[in-house]
């Protein structure tokens, strides 16, 4: 195993700090001439006396290089995927080009207000118009939204072009139960609900599919629609989706796909061809956009034409003579969801990463993401590790063993083991999910990993099994190669010693220091007492 | 199949290794569970791949098209403004340890992220007055959007009633929100003099079966609300909970939210010095109290304090999870996975730098341009501004011109402004609004001046 040590800096909060009178900002001073002007040298005098603020600011007063400084040690307390292997399954932590981050920051685009006048905007939204048109051709949809924020905003859109759609099919509060397989992604549910569906649960089959069979049990006239990501999450290509798409949309209802396993099929398969009517892409997983410690991302929604009406507003839209621009007037919409246009500086990267790597290359992607998944799976002990479903199927871009082998024989848990991964200087799978499988590993190499990573990562999850046999008490420990131990997980979410913020701090230590004083006090008046 | 830069085993010799130790000969076999009759026929119809040089060549050359600062002088406001980036936040922001992790669902390995964002929720905290902030939300419209299902779920009352002076956008983003849970969205009229919320109006709106009135302060005209104290105690005497939207740039000079009674604050982080970037990404800031009926409801990621399991240390990780998605499923309190937390790093970075002092002088710098372009352009006998309310940093102008056809002519003057308030407001189809802040120099508001005053005269 590699030698690493994440930095432990016992960085103080910035607050803790602050010294009165420090700062780091530069502003320029008020102007006289404007001061003048408008005849008042405080202008904070200029807000309605009730509504200034009379209280004091706690922020810090720090200068800039102590600021710099807190940042870059608490940067050495995290990982990311351009420090080593990060195989988070369904998250597709992948590497993220750079030269898509130049060109992000380029001030002909960041600079740039979305309520300029479209004439002053031709060129951006000239790359997002094309980019709606290379999601349509990936996808085999017909039109695209840029609008949603993430993969499940767009879920809840598409959630409600289905519930719109079908109202206006006359259908009304008929259709009201929306079919999830218990494979699902915990936003599919989420978003559904959120759209005012019941949430109708499909077993997975014993190949770990939903077949066509299960399908037939749940579906009814109050059917309207399924949500499905495909490959699932156990990794596997849901190879009755064709079937499965007929019978949902002969009892009326429609095909929502999740996209977020996307980069499994680029190139190979489209959404579209399997039955699907809308689909979600997960800009900032399929198209290699960072993914910033949570965010953003962007999770554009395609449909079938017979939906692009009810696609939120504003399309991006190509007027004639005019250029390009944004449509509005569009009665069937599901209405606005995003401020603006969505979150376009993610858009462009992954129009970039597209570009990059045109036709052929979006071919390669799924074929390497699929490739060094099975890799790895092959390397990996199966007496600690078992598969679980299809057991002599290969899997797609991810996919997911169980620890309960390793666990019955150890007593060492997939959560033990996730916590020693991170002792090797690499990130640890998605634990306990999916839902189906106990004790579940996820684990997505992505096809941005060198072989020689995929061969480490292995030999990391067989010698931790066996250390597990000798010796469980170490990985118990584990990670002690990290910034800090385990965490006391139960006290961070108890009511009496949750912490939110640094008033919890503060106003605890002034409470305890007011507690001590009177503690002193009484102790002082009984003494006086004795006395 | 090709070789690619940023995919290591494509290459061939590698590949075929692989394939080997799998007993494959061709990566076709790992795929042969999908029926051929899904499967596309010859190809993608997409452009071949191109180099770095040309990548960046060809989005340039688009990107050439569009018209920004410095070239350009930019007084758009209306969500979202043009403020300095300083540059210790672009800096510390791009540190690779930070942009490319993900959610710190492994707390050991993810102290970084996680103290930021503890540090952000604090600084949020502090803005609004309110007792707990998430860690983000995807933008002010959305937050309000999930404030008024919240409302609703902690009210069990199913009416909304906002102020019209909000912005039309984010009221539309609500109403969808709101919709599919049966949740009615009712509007209320500004005054049409002074721009604020009417509180009479309110007052007949806002009854006991009303989940919560929502107001923006300032308000989407640039206008400060002034009746808050009333209007709080309205809603609170209705058991109404009363949402309260802010520019958190305005906050260091005024009355925070939390101290007249908001039960809900929500707004957009990227007036603290986050580019423009077309409109997002952006940060939704959603705060509340501390009170656990509230708590319960939130929507969003929290980040807490705690300490290690051998009690030697501090540390951080995510809590009350029972609320999100990935363990209560249909039954969370929202879909959110994916956040902002890049932004929320980004926020905490520039609060830091500017402290208390310095949100000071950004707020006393956005005023004072502000009323030196109204002092200006009413000198030149223009009705500014429109409406008579106190403003902060956005000002109405009426203009003989139709207000649509403004930006058109000011950008032959280099100038990017104003928005036309009659795509939103029918009767103000001659009213703009126009944003100042601390980039604006006393010039560039003198060229403003001028070329508005010089458009209209030709009127
Ligand atoms: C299968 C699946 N569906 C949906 C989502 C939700 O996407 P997002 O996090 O972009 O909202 C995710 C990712 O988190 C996912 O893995």
């Amino acid at each position: 195993m590699k030698k690493y040590h994440q930095a432990s800096w016992n960085e103080p909060l910035l607050i803790e700090m602050s010294k009165s009178g420090r700062q780091a900002f530069s502003l320029p001073e008020l102007k006289p001439e404007v001061l003048s002007a408008i005849n008042e040298d405080r202008p904070e005098n200029l807000i309605p006396e009730k509504m200034r603020r009379k209280t004091d600011l706690l922020l810090p007063e720090v200068s800039e290089p102590e600021i710099v400084r807190h940042y870059v040690r608490l940067s050495q307390m995290n990982f990311g995927i351009d420090l080593g292997m990060y195989p988070l399954g369904s998250c597709t932590m992948k590497y993220n080009p750079k030269v898509s981050e130049r060109i992000a920051k380029n001030p002909k685009f960041s600079g740039l207000h979305p309520y300029q006048d479209e004439q002053t905007v031709q060129g951006i939204l000239e790359i997002l118009y094309e980019l709606q048109s290379l999601l349509c051709e990936i996808t085999g949809m017909s039109a695209f939204s840029l609008s949603p924020a993430a993969g499940a905003q767009g879920e809840f859109v598409g959630a409600l072009i289905i519930r719109n759609f079908l109202n206006d099919c006359g259908y009304s509060s008929k259709k009201d139960e929306m079919l999830v397989p218990d494979s699902a992604h915990g936003t599919n549910p989420a978003s559904a609900a959120m759209a005012g569906f019941k949430v109708v649960k499909i077993p997975s089959s014993e190949g770990g599919i939903v077949t066509a069979e299960a399908v037939k049990k749940v579906v009814s006239e109050r059917t309207a629609g399924m949500m499905l990501t495909v490959p699932n999450t156990l990794g596997i290509f849901e190879r009755e989706i064709g079937e499965v798409s007929c019978i949902v949309h002969d009892a009326g209802g429609l095909m929502y796909y999740d996209g977020a396993n996307m980069n499994a099929l680029l190139g190979r398969v489209k959404p579209g061809e399997m039955g699907f009517d809308i689909v979600h892409l997960n800009v900032h997983k399929t198209f290699a956009t960072p993914h910033g410690g949570g965010g953003p991302g962007a999770g554009p929604v395609g449909v079938v034409d017979k939906l692009s009406e009810y696609l939120p507003v504003p399309v991006i839209v190509r007027k004639g003579g005019e250029g390009y621009g944004f449509d509005y007037n569009r009665p069937r919409s599901i209405g606005r969801i995003k401020s603006f246009y969505g979150n376009v500086g993610v858009l462009l990267r992954a129009y970039c990463y597209i570009l990059s790597l045109g036709k052929d290359g979006l071919k390669t992607v799924s074929e390497q993401a699929v490739l060094a998944s099975n890799y790895l799976l092959s390397k990996l002990d199966r007496r600690y590790y078992s598969l679980r479903y299809s057991i002599d199927q290969s899997r797609k871009h991810e996919f997911v063993v169980s620890a309960s082998p390793l666990k019955r024989k150890t007593g060492v848990s997939a959560g033990d083991i996730s916590k020693a991964i991170l002792d090797s200087g690499n990130h640890s799978p998605t634990v306990y999910f999916p839902l189906i499988v106990d004790e579940a590993l996820m684990i997505e190499p992505t096809e941005t990993e060198p072989v020689e990573f995929l061969d480490q990562y292995a030999t990391i999850l067989n010698e931790l099994a066996e250390t597990a046999n000798q010796s469980p008490e170490s990985i118990l420990k584990a990670p002690e190669r990290t910034s800090i131990s385990r965490l006391d997980e139960y006290r961070a979410s108890h009511p009496g010693s949750l912490v939110l913020n640094w008033r919890y701090l503060l106003d605890g230590a002034k409470k305890k220091k007011d507690d001590d004083n009177k503690g002193k006090r009484n102790g002082s008046s009984n003494s006086r007492k004795h006395s | 199949m090709t070789i690619h830069r940023f995919v290591p085993n494509s290459a061939e010799k590698i590949k075929d290794n692989m394939l080997k130790s799998l007993g494959l000969t061709s990566v076709e076999d790992l795929f042969e569970d999908i029926p051929s009759s899904l499967r596309i026929k010859g190809g993608l119809k997409i452009p071949d791949a191109i180099s770095e040089i040309e990548l960046e060549r060809k989005v340039e050359s688009k990107l050439e098209k569009n018209f920004s600062p410095p070239e350009y002088l930019n007084f758009l406001g209306g969500g979202a403004w043009l403020h300095y980036t300083p540059s210790i936040v672009t800096e510390i922001i791009s540190r690779n340890e930070f942009y490319t992790s993900y959610t710190p669902y492994q707390p050991e390995i993810s102290q970084g992220m996680l103290q930021s964002l503890f540090e952000y929720q604090s600084q949020i905290c502090e803005l609004t007055g309110m007792e707990v902030a998430n860690s983000s939300m995807y933008d002010w419209g959305t937050a309000l959007g999930e404030a008024g299902r919240m409302a609703f779920r902690v009210t069990r009352k199913r009416k909304i009633v906002v102020s019209r002076g909000a912005s039309p956008e984010r009221i539309a983003i609500l109403r969808t929100y709101c919709y599919p849970a049966s949740i009615d969205v009712k509007e209320v009229d500004f005054d049409p003099k002074i721009g604020n919320t009417d509180y009479g109006s309110v007052h007949s709106v806002v009854d006991h079966d009303s989940a919560a009135l929502y107001i923006e302060n300032p308000n989407f005209l640039g206008i400060i609300e002034e009746s808050v104290d009333e209007l709080s105690q309205l809603c609170h005497e209705r058991n109404a909970l009363l949402i309260v939207g802010v520019n958190p740039s305005t906050l260091g000079l005024m009355r925070p939210p939390g101290e007249y009674g908001a039960d809900i604050v929500v707004g957009d982080g990227q007036p603290l010095g986050l580019p423009l970037n077309y409109g997002g990404p952006l940060i939704g800031i959603f705060a509340t109290k501390k009170d656990p009926v509230l708590l319960r409801q939130m929507p969003g990621r929290l980040i807490g304090q705690t300490v290690s399991k051998d009690n030697s240390k501090q540390g951080y990780t995510m809590v009350l999870q029972t609320r999100e998605q990935h363990i209560r499923r249909e039954q969370a309190t929202s879909n959110i996975c994916t956040n902002e937390a890049l932004l929320a790093l980004a926020v905490s970075v520039y609060l830091s730098s500017m402290g208390p002092e310095g949100m000071k002088k950004l707020g006393s710098l956005c005023l004072a341009n502000s009323h030196y372009a109204q002092k200006l352009l009413s000198e030149r006998g223009m009705e500014c501004p429109y409406f008579s309310g106190s403003f902060f940093c956005d000002l109405t102008v009426k203009t003989r011109l139709n207000s649509q056809m403004l930006p058109a002519k000011l950008a032959r003057h280099k100038i990017l402004g104003g928005i036309p308030l009659g795509r939103f407001y029918p009767d103000l189809s001659n009213v703009s609004l126009f944003s100042f802040s601390e980039v604006h120099t006393p010039e560039d508001v003198q060229t403003l001046v001028d070329a508005l005053s010089q458009i209209d005269e030709r009127e």
